[in-house]
This record gives C-alpha cells, structure tokens and sequence, in this order.
C-alpha cells in the first residue's frame, strides 16, 4: 500500500516537472517583435519643437530640496527614430560615426577613473551608439543608408546606448540634460510628482500594463507610443489625457528611460542615471524624482533621450 | 460576559492563543495589503481597495508607506517567534508574562496606529502610538535576554545529549540568548536613523541606493538593520525549530556553538559597516553566515536522518524509496528544514552568485532590474520564514491525518511555486530579453499568483475554522488554552 503510495506520488512528481518544463519552454519561445502597430497621428510640429525653461528654483527629488537651474531649452519630445536615423546618414557622410557590422560606434573621451569598487573604466576611444544586430532596433543600415521601420518613425529612438544619446546630441552642438534640468523641465516649481499634476490615471502615459492599443500583454508585452501620443486625443476607441509638463514637454513620464548626461555625479559611479519610467515599469517608476541607472554602453527597447540646448 | 472572558484569556493569554491571534492579523493584513501592488494594481483591484477603505494615498510618501508597512508585519512576526521562545523554553513566571504581555500590545499598537498613519491620513498621534508600540517590543527583547541569561545555574542541563559546557551551561540556551541579544542591539540600528527623521533624515529604500558609491552613516544603519534584522529571525526560527523536534546528539554539539559563534560573528559584520570597517565588513558578514548556514544544515542532516530511522525500524533492510518515504512522511516535520534547504535556491544560492558575478553581469543591468534581485530574494526569505512558522502552528492544531497531509504538502508545494517562480522571474534576464520576455513573465505570475493565493485561501480556512471553533463552548481552543509547547516537544 504504501510502495503503491509512493509510486503514484513519484510518477506525480514527474508528470508535473515535466508539464513545468514544457510550459517554460512554451513561454520561451519567441514572440513577434514585427506585429502590426495600431493608427496614430503625430503633430509634425512638435517633433522639432524646443520648450523654454526658466531661470530659477525649483523643488528637486522626492524630499523636495531646492535646487536652481540657468534658463535653458529642452525638445518637447524624445528624439524619433526617424530624426535618429537622419543623424546617422549625416554623421556616416562626415565620418563622425563608422559602422562596424554589428554596431554603429562613435568616439568617446572617456570617463575619469578613480579605481573604486564596482567603477568601470570607460576609457576614450569608440563606443557602440547602437546595435544593427539586435531584432529590436527599429533603425536598419543597409550597408550605405540608414532607415527606419516603416511605422516607427515618430516612436521614440531605443535601443540607443548612452555615447549613442551624447553623441546624437553632441554632432548638433546640444548636449544630453542634466539630472536637475531634466526634472525641473518634468514637474516645474510646484513639487508635483507628474509632469501633468499629483495623480496618475492609466491614459495619462505609456507604463507597463497601462492598456494602450499598442500593447497586448499575452504576447509581445508593452510597446513605444509614438512621441507626444498623450495630448487629449483620441485614437479609435482609445481616449488619451493631455498630460504635458509645465513647459510643454510629453513623455516626461512613461514610454521610455531618458538618459541624463551627469557624468560621475558621484566619485566612482559610473552608470549614467535614467528618468521618467517606461512602458515597462509601474506606475511608480513615473514619478518625477525616481532614479534608474545603467553603464553608458547598455541600451534596451525601453530607453531613449532627449536634448537640451 | 463569560464568553467573551473565556475567549479573551484564550486568545491573549495562552501560547497557541497568542500566535493563532498574531497569524490572523498578518493574514488580514497580507490579503489586503497585496492586493495594492503587482498584478492586482495591474487588474485595477487596488483603486476599488483605496477606496472601499478610505486610504489617503500621496505619490511622494509611498517609500514611507512601504516601511510602516514592513515594520507592522515583521512585529507580529517577532512576537510569534517570542510567543514560541517563551512556551518553549524555562523562565521564571514573571518574564513570561512580562515579555508576552509587552510585545503583544506593542505589536498590536505598532500595527494598528503605525497602518493607520501609514495609510489613513497622518494623525501624529498615531505616529507616536506606533514609536510607543516599537519601544514597548524593544522593551520586550531586552526582558527576553534577561530571561534567557544562561548562566543562571538552574538552566544548567547534565544531559550528555544536548550541547552544554563543561560546567553545565546549555548551549542551545546560548544561541537562543545570542540571537536575542544581537536582535535588541540590530534593532537600535534601525532605531537611531528613525528616531533621526525628525531633524532631517529622509525616508528610503535600500534597494533604490544601492549602487551610488556615497553613502551617509545613517543609510549604512537602515541597510545594515534590514538585513540583519531579518536574518535574526530566520537564525531564531532555526532554534525554534531545533527546540520543537528536540534537536540532540553529535549534531546539536556541533551546530549550537557553530550558531552561537555565526550570530556573533554575522553581527559584528553588519554593525561595522558603520565604522571603520565597512570596506571588509562584508567579508566579515560572509564568515557568520557560514558557520550559522551550517549549523541549519546540521539540523537538516539530524533531523532527516531520524525521520528515515524512525520509519523504517521495522524493516530490516530498507530500500531507497523507503528510506525516502519515511523522510517525507511527515510534511509538518519535514517541511520546515525541506523550506531551510529550498531557502538556498531562492536566496543565499542567488545573494552569493549575485556577489560572485555582481560587476560581470548584474552590474552590467539597469539598476530597476537589480532592484528587482534584492527586492525578490528577501521577500522570498521572509515568505519562507512564514510557511515554516505555518508548519510548525499546524502541528500545534494537532492536525493528523490527511487533514494534516493535506495541508502541510499544500504549504511546500504552494509556496515552493510561487517561490520558485519568484526567483525564475529575477534571474530572467540571463535567458530572455527584454523584448521576448512576455509570455515569460506572464507564466511566471500565474505560477506566483496561484501559489501565493491558494496559501492565502488555505490559510482563510484553516483562519475560518478557529473563528467558528471560539464559538463552540468545548471547542479546540478549550484544550489548547492550558497546553503548552515544552509539553509537546518531539521525544
């Protein structure tokens, strides 16, 4: 009785490891990163838009210290993948870039290096701006041009490392914002944690299980909007709110990272910091003071950037 | 009048009516609270709680929420293990009562007054009721040490079995009394920094600093009280557990002073990552732990080793499967070192390979997914802690049977889904990336949801039956009221 017990209970155990096993290896499998994307418009004018940031204080991080910037300008949008792809044709023809088959690589000058725990030496030299290898960059090199994806050209420019933002914004003579402009520009003076006020409601960005039309969290999970996609408009059945910054800008919060271009804020840090949450993190990652970081060569479907001037 | 009295002296004046009161009011309070993060948020079940229960909830004071909120469940859980030291070991009268009468109202006032300022508005007057209930557990602890002072000769055991030294003092004593002290002293680490908030601390999460190379002494303190805190109470249940099955023999000689010298030794680590030692203090935690890591394996081997003995004395040569069958005969006794085994796989395996590969591949992450590692191994630990507290109350029901079968198989096998999800889930981005990920994640959620909420629902019933039971005049818990757990020790 007690053999037949623990026959049943071992052949139990196996049936369900190998269930387990096969439904991983299910899940494993490999989703369609090419699925159709749904109708949108895009203002054209708000893609080569700049927005006008005041001299002064402004209530910085989550226990509100006060910190002050210049006046400075920072684009409405993130930059597209299309105004990325622009970049590098030009930047090909004046040899600021190179491609070297799997990456496209700028020079850098390189970090200080302090010797410290966990510190990468970013030494000068070339850098992978972005990679040409990974299915999911949506800018294609043929051996001569770069283009984009076709439905992707007013969706924020990913799968760009760090020196790939620096540079895009370097060749144009802007530059990447610094952690304190970039928040300044999100939330304004009155210390609110979105750039549209003190709550968050599913339409307001573009954060994971939000239910945009452009995700279907069965399968590929959440996808970029195309820039400026939150501005009170209304795509079929999908009804956005305007959720602009103070300034003016759209996806301060959600859709995609933003690199900032602080380097080593602290001695021995070597990640750059990222702000403004995603299309794959919570909620809460939206909040204007929340910090991500990463080292300046990793670049993921969910980062972007923008410039100021 | 009577009824309620009798129920009363029950619930709050008996061992197993002490922790059944303490496991019902984290059990609310995990159904409730869970259901305002994750995929619950996610399928909109959070806005319908913040606003079925009138919670005030500000964006900027979430971190703050989420400490509150950690300190309220962690309490009851101290008191638990307290509940279980005092009915398991010798003391004199008096600290019992003292102790249990203090950590019970300091739990219930931390919990009550530190959610409903957390959650409910901020009234300082709540505030300062939740201070008062962390002082009076404080209070507690330092009560417990008195209590277990070992050297007290009429603690002294002669029996050849159990670990002691050569005078007499018990050694498993020591580990208990340890273990407290450093728990009341680690506790002061978090304390300090608290107290500081008034004169310009700013609340914080650790695993959101973790990676900026500057840190202030204060921080140091609240990563170093986090960690040390909760691997106090798993090194206390280790005890507790060892006590519960009379853990003796070679074994117990070796394991007690091994986990004497860990927490020591663990300790002194994390304390110094406020002085001058911190760069090697991590080295310094690393040869703690491993003296206390042995010493739970040593039970482990002790314990399995009895099991396989005791059920199969009456075969004379038994065959493997036997010998297995008779290790996992019973899940209630098995469970709880099966839970310290698993533990590997879903914390110390990954905290160690994190430490080994930290600047090759974790560092080489965003920071969020780092967050995501040391955010999910300790909730994995703290998980694990509490289906071991859950065994062990299951034999304290005196549940047998299948009943018994049912329900401490459902536990291993429930929660070691949701865990092990839980750590497939951290570690995902060796093996899939972020674009492919979905189907994945998704898998992986079901698994940890279905795990997680079936031990909740069967935790519900095991909650609705001693509900029910406290209205029947001769119920269980008439038993239970004069029982206690030195009595029930397995011999």
């Amino acid at each position: 009785m007690k053999r037949n017990t623990l026959h049943a209970t071992r052949d139990c155990f196996v049936v369900a490891t190998f269930l387990l096993a096969m439904t991983l290896l299910v899940s494993c499998a490999p989703v369609d990163l090419n699925a159709p994307l749904p109708p949108s418009v895009t203002d054209p004018s708000i893609l080569t838009a700049w927005a006008q940031v005041p001299a002064g204080d402004f209530l910085f991080g989550q226990h509100e210290k006060v910190e002050t910037t210049d006046a400075y300008e920072i684009m409405v949008t993130d930059v597209t993948a299309q105004q990325y792809a622009d970049f590098l044709n030009a930047a090909l023809a004046d040899g600021y870039v190179k491609a070297d088959g799997e990456n496209v690589v700028g020079y850098y000058p390189g970090d200080p290096f302090h010797g410290i725990d966990h510190e990468i030496e970013i030494k000068a030299g070339d850098w992978a701006f972005i990679p040409l290898d990974d299915p999911s960059q949506r800018v294609k090199f043929d051996g001569s041009q770069f283009t984009v994806q076709e439905g992707y050209e007013n969706h924020p420019m990913t799968m760009v490392t760090w020196f790939g933002a620096w540079g895009y914004c370097g060749y144009y003579d802007y530059r990447l914002p610094t952690e304190i402009e970039w928040e300044k520009a999100a939330r304004g003076t009155d210390g609110r944690p979105f750039p549209w006020g003190w709550e968050i409601q599913r339409n307001n960005a573009n954060f994971y299980a939000s239910r945009d039309p452009f995700e279907d969290m069965k399968t590929f999970g959440s996808r970029t909007t195309p820039v400026g996609y939150y501005n009170g408009s209304t795509y079929g059945d999908y009804v956005t709110l305007d959720s602009k910054s103070p300034y003016g800008l759209y996806d301060m919060a959600g859709n995609v990272w933003q690199w900032i271009g602080d380097v080593q804020p602290q001695e021995g840090f070597s990640d750059r910091f990222m702000r403004g949450g995603s299309k794959d993190t919570y909620d809460m990652d939206l909040r204007a003071w929340v910090r991500n970081s990463a080292p300046p060569m990793y670049f993921s479907p969910g980062v972007g950037f923008r410039c100021v001037r | 009048m009577q009824f309620i009295k009798t129920r009363f002296n029950y619930l709050f004046g008996s061992t197993k009516g002490l922790i059944l009161a303490a496991i019902a009011v984290i059990a609310v309070v995990t159904a409730i609270w869970g259901m305002l993060s994750g995929p619950m948020a996610e399928m909109g079940v959070r806005e319908v709680v913040i606003k079925l229960l009138g919670m005030d909830i500000v964006q900027s004071e979430r971190e703050g929420r989420i400490v509150i909120l950690y300190h309220s469940i962690a309490m009851a859980v101290v008191a638990i293990e307290t509940y279980m030291i005092t009915g398991l070991l010798k003391m004199k009268e008096f600290f019992k009562m003292s102790v249990r009468v203090l950590i019970t109202v300091g739990y219930i006032l931390t919990m009550v007054f530190g959610m409903g300022f957390a959650y409910f508005g901020h009234n300082w007057a709540f505030h300062g009721l939740y201070i008062t209930g962390l002082s009076l557990i404080f209070f507690a602890g330092v009560l417990l040490c008195v209590a277990l002072w070992p050297w007290n000769k009429e603690y002294y055991v002669t029996d050849k079995d159990y670990a002691h030294t050569k005078s007499g003092v018990d050694l498993e004593r020591t580990a208990f009394f340890a273990t407290a002290v450093t728990t009341v002293i680690s506790a002061l680490f978090g304390a300090v920094p608290g107290s500081f908030f008034g004169n310009g601390f700013e609340v914080f999460l650790a695993e959101n600093v973790i990676r900026l190379p500057e840190k202030t002494t204060m921080e140091y303190s609240v990563i170093g009280h986090l960690h040390i805190m909760l691997a106090l109470i798993a090194i206390m249940i280790t005890l507790i557990i060892g006590r519960w099955l009379n853990f003796k023999g070679a074994w117990h000689k070796v394991a007690m002073p091994l986990m004497i010298l860990g927490t020591i030794v663990l300790n002194l680590g994390v304390w110094g990552v406020v002085t001058p030692l911190e760069p090697i203090a991590h080295m310094i935690i690393y040869v703690g732990a491993t003296p206390s890591m042995l010493a739970a394996l040593f039970l482990l081997i002790w314990s399995w080793s009895r099991f396989i003995k005791e059920g199969t004395e009456h075969l004379a040569k038994p065959t493997f499967l036997q010998k297995l069958g008779a290790m996992v005969s019973d899940p209630l006794k098995f469970g709880p070192t099966w839970q310290m085994l698993f533990m590997n796989f879903t914390t110390s395996g990954i905290g160690i390979f994190m430490a080994i590969r930290l600047d090759e591949i974790f560092r080489m992450w965003p920071a969020r997914e780092e967050r995501i590692e040391l955010t999910g191994h300790w909730h994995a630990l703290s998980a694990i802690i509490a289906t071991i507290i859950l065994m062990y109350y299951g034999d304290m029901l005196g549940l047998k049977g299948k009943v018994r079968q049912i329900y401490g198989w459902s536990i291993i096998f429930l929660s070691d889904i949701a865990l092990g999800a839980v750590t497939v889930f951290e570690m995902k981005r060796l093996f899939i990336t972020e674009a492919e990920q979905q189907p994945l994640v998704n898998l992986l959620m079901y698994m940890i949801d279905f795990g997680l909420g079936m031990l909740l629902v069967l935790l519900a019933v095991v909650m609705v039956w001693r509900l029910t039971d406290l209205f029947k005049p001769k119920g269980r818990w008439t038993e239970e009221a004069t029982h206690e757990l030195s009595q029930e020790v397995v011999k």
